[in-house]
């Protein structure tokens, strides 16, 4: 058994160094390693799950006080987790042996993916802080060599280290909230483990709520950079310049969901009763709903078919970030199970229309798309209903589950985040109809066919799971935390319906059969569709400090180091230069006074000193 | 008789006038002069020790005055081959005035 | 009696110096100089050293100042009436040797209370004849014990200590000279040729 769970983590480094090592010749073989290992791990998880496990650990770093560990902490939070990483993850593998059949570069691609599994294995199953921020970064170095798979284009480049340092930013706040968490729990060995965080404040310990407050605060720092919410989302948008099937499993179903999974674990482990007394933990489900609100508000008026899914994943993160927030992780939790399935759906059926129209992703270009591509078409609306929360799709129940905790918890976010599934629903039926139905717009739209049996199975699977992974056997017993839906007709039901109906007529009326965008020369639009402004201003802001700090370091490069230090010692040593210079005057009689100054000097030390 | 004392005290005397015509005056010639009567100087407090000092056989212990003639000596070659480097100075620049010849200056 | 005479010789030595370092024409500070010289070589007689005295004479004021005599004549130099003496100059050469003899007067004192030559007499004299070093020196204890006049035979008793202790010196000293005279017939030899060319 304990072995079996190691090869959770064991199999993909495996095969990420294999391929990296030995097997970057050949492709194909390559790529069917990393998908086999890919398969290996489900089968793997699923069995874990039908049994009991306990955790296990060994000791990796022993300095005098105290003892760093790795160990996997296999509770049902954690395998239903591994479930979704392990089963979109293989889907995914599947997909990309036919979407990257004629890249250059496959084995490079598969051998970044292993590595992606083995870090994200990682995170899910880590039983301390320390081991998860070690995967947390290997997470980050993976997101950035799959962004950049196709390196050569600049755009692609800029994004991976638009990415990486977005991370990075979060994850110094992280760093610090860790260490500072770990000191409040008492600073030992034990209190690193979740474990031990959770002993440490069941027993009612003496702790500062404002300190506590500042590292939870802190640690959601990091959680703002992997779940990219405002203000570090700028990375995700950009992130798209990777391939589809990337976008599919990194960037909508694991990857930015760490930082949920990363917060739900800490409430677990504080408490969740703990956390609502302390100071300044209000700030998260605002920023949550701000996130959500504002990526919403971004994506109407977004014209490429992956960003508008990037900036729904924004949103829909958005909701999650929303519901931990609130105290309320179950359905945070649920919310990110549902959505990894219908987002990894949407975008293999983005991936899918985009091969087919030869890597056209400009939703204008296409159209008409459902009569060449049936059952592309069917799975895409399928994911498009569970999105936008139809009633009796995965996605109903969990917006259900969050649109409950906020109408008890605060009445101002539930506004927002009904508004935010109006929005929602907008923005994915005017994807659908602009791209699918209405006639085709461009040649390439005119030559696409439906995809083969290698892509569409991965879409079906996942359709199946986005249909039914909210009823209540399924959706209870497997969402990382027990999630059972009671019907309740009350308000939050009301407001989901009705937010449905809403968005889908506007949309229904400004864009069924358009040729063009009738909003894009609307002022408001406009700062939409420019995403707020928000990069400029980064832009602007980095260009400013840069050019402060190198303003002060120039200054003190000139004035101290060059004008005092180096300039002073050589004009000091210029100036005692000139000194000696002048007692050479060539001047025998000079010489002669000297000398007889000397021998004056010398006689009255030594005859009359000593 | 004097004592040993006064003789070192004009031997002093006249060292320091040596000294003082060397750092004053600015002919050449006049200067090597006064370094002669420097080494003079330094002659008598030779022999006023010879003098002072006795030795085993109760007469005044010579060696002081042996190197008053080896001083006198010296004395002579160096004056004869610093003249003949102040001809050669005056043959090459022309001047015997030592505020002029100021080439070893810097 | 005898410290008179000490003062006068001291006073014609220092005098002289004076005058050396004061005139203006060069003939007059060589004289001057030869004038200084006398006084150094009565001082010298005074001190029982007739040797040194005699050789003073003889080789300073005989040979050395006669050289110096020849080259001012040679280069024909004129008085030093123009020039013009910096003021620094003249303060630090009177200020300096001032010290200078403070600090020989200084040094005088930290010597011993008695510093008075023993007077070399007729006993002293006989008592030396006795000695085991001039065993050998007939000429000396010759000198030394004549019935009527008993002198001190400074200029056997110089030689007898320079060809006996300090032979080696005195054989360097005859290289010296060597060198010396060839250095200075090299030296008119360049001039010559420089002038000629």
């Amino acid at each position: 058994m304990d072995t079996l769970a190691w090869l959770l983590l064991a199999l993909p480094l495996l095969s990420a160094a294999t391929i990296h090592l030995g097997l970057k010749k050949l492709q194909n073989v390559s790529a069917l390693v990393s998908t086999a290992v890919a398969g290996a791990i489900l089968l793997i998880t699923i069995f874990l799950i039908s049994s009991e496990t306990t955790d296990v650990s060994f000791s990796w770093a022993t300095l005098p006080d105290i003892e760093i560990e790795i160990g996997l902490k296999l509770d049902s939070f954690a395998k239903n987790m591994m479930l979704v990483v392990t089963g979109v993850g293989f889907l995914v593998h599947l997909f990309s042996l036919a979407y990257m059949k004629d890249d250059s570069a496959k084995a490079r691609y598969f051998g970044a993916l292993s590595l992606f599994m083995f870090s994200m294995t990682g995170i899910v199953l880590a039983s301390n802080f320390m081991m998860m921020f070690v995967f947390w970064e290997l997470v980050g170095l993976s997101s950035y060599l799959l962004i950049g798979h196709w390196y050569e284009k600049e755009s692609a480049a800029d994004a991976a280290k638009k990415a990486f340092l977005t991370n990075r930013i979060g994850d110094f706040g992280f760093m610090i909230g860790i260490l500072m968490l770990w000191g409040i729990a008492g600073g030992t060995s034990a209190a690193l483990t979740f474990d031990g965080i959770s002993e440490f404040f069941v027993g009612k310990p003496e702790y500062s709520p404002f300190f506590l407050g500042t590292a939870v605060l802190l640690i959601f720092m990091g959680a703002m950079g992997k779940s990219a919410q405002a203000p570090l989302h700028v990375w995700l948008p950009d992130a798209m310049e990777g391939p589809t099937p990337v976008s599919a499993l990194i960037h909508a179903a694991t990857m930015v969901a760490a930082g949920v999974f990363m917060m739900a674990r800490l409430y677990l482990s504080i408490g969740t009763e703990t956390i609502e007394a302390l100071w300044g933990v209000n700030t998260i489900p605002w920023i949550g709903g701000i996130t959500s609100l504002l990526a919403a508000l971004m994506a109407t008026q977004q014209d490429d078919i992956k960003k508008i899914l990037a900036y729904s994943t924004l949103s829909q993160l958005g909701y999650m970030v929303m519901a931990v927030g609130l105290l309320d992780p179950n359905a945070g939790m649920f919310h990110l199970f549902t959505h990894a399935w219908f987002k990894a759906l949407l975008f293999l059926g983005s991936g899918a229309v985009i091969y087919a129209c030869h890597h056209e992703q400009n939703i204008w270009k296409m159209g008409d798309l459902k009569s060449k591509m049936p059952i592309t078409t069917v799975t895409f609306f399928i994911g498009t209903l569970a999105l936008c929360g139809f009633p009796l799709t995965a996605g109903f129940f969990s917006k259900e589950g969050i649109l409950e905790a906020a109408l008890h918890k605060n009445m101002a976010l539930f506004v927002i985040a009904a508004f935010v599934a109006c929005l929602t629903t907008f923005y994915m039926f005017r994807l659908f109809f602009i791209a699918f139905l209405g006639k085709n717009r461009s040649e390439k739209a005119g030559h696409a066919k439906e995809v083969g049996v290698l892509m569409l199975i991965p879409l079906i699977a996942l359709t199946v799971m986005a249909l039914f992974s909210g009823w209540n056997p399924i959706g209870a017993n497997l969402s990382p935390l027990h999630n059972e839906f009671h019907f309740h007709f009350g308000p939050a039901l009301i407001a989901s319906l009705l937010s449905f109906a809403i968005g889908a007529f506007f949309a229904w009326k400004l864009y069924f059969n358009a040729e063009k965008d009738p909003l894009a020369d609307n002022k408001i639009a406009k700062i939409f569709r420019n995403k707020f402004y928000i990069d400029e201003f980064y832009a602007k802001l980095v260009t400013y400090l840069q050019d402060a700090v190198a303003a002060v370091i120039h200054f003190i490069d000139e004035l101290v180091i060059g004008g005092l230090l180096v300039g002073g010692f050589s004009r000091a040593a210029g100036g005692i230069g000139r000194i000696f210079t002048r007692m050479q005057s060539g001047n025998l009689q000079a010489y002669a006074s000297l000398f007889g100054l000397g021998v004056i000097i010398v006689i009255y030390l030594t005859v009359f000193v000593s | 008789m004097a004592s040993l004392n006064d003789y070192l005290f004009v031997s002093g005397l006249l060292f320091a006038i040596g000294l003082g015509g060397v750092m004053i005056r600015r002919n050449i010639i006049v200067i090597f002069m006064c370094l002669e009567l420097m080494l003079a100087a330094a002659n008598i407090t030779l022999v006023a020790f010879s003098r002072l000092h006795i030795s085993a056989n109760g007469l005044p212990d010579y060696d002081g005055q042996v190197l008053v003639f080896f001083i006198i000596t010296v004395a002579a070659a160096e004056v004869a081959v610093g003249l003949a480097i102040i001809v050669a100075l005056y043959r090459a620049r022309q001047t015997i005035d030592v505020e002029d010849l100021t080439s070893m200056r810097g | 009696m005898e410290i008179y005479i000490f003062y006068f010789f001291s006073l014609l030595a220092v005098v002289g110096g004076v005058m050396l370092v004061s005139f203006r024409n060069p003939v007059s500070s060589a004289l001057s100089m030869v004038l200084s010289f006398v006084g150094m070589a009565g001082l010298f007689i005074g001190l029982n050293a007739y040797f040194v005295g005699i050789i003073q004479i003889l080789v300073y004021a005989g040979a050395i100042m006669v050289l110096f005599i020849f080259i001012i004549m040679l280069l024909d130099l004129n008085d030093e009436t123009k020039i013009r003496y910096k003021s620094s100059t003249v303060i630090a050469g009177v200020i300096i040797p001032l010290m200078l003899v403070i600090q020989v007067l200084g040094v005088i004192q930290m010597g011993p209370e008695d510093d008075s030559f023993t007077p070399i007499t007729k006993e002293v004299l006989a008592a030396a004849a006795e000695s085991e070093e001039l065993a050998g020196q007939d000429k000396i204890r010759e000198i030394l014990t004549h019935p009527t006049s008993p002198q001190l035979p400074d200029t056997n008793l110089i030689g007898m200590t320079i060809f006996r202790d300090f032979n080696f010196p005195l054989q360097v000293m005859g290289i010296l000279l060597l060198v010396a005279t060839i250095g200075v017939v090299v030296l008119s030899k360049r001039s010559s040729k420089s002038s000629k060319s």
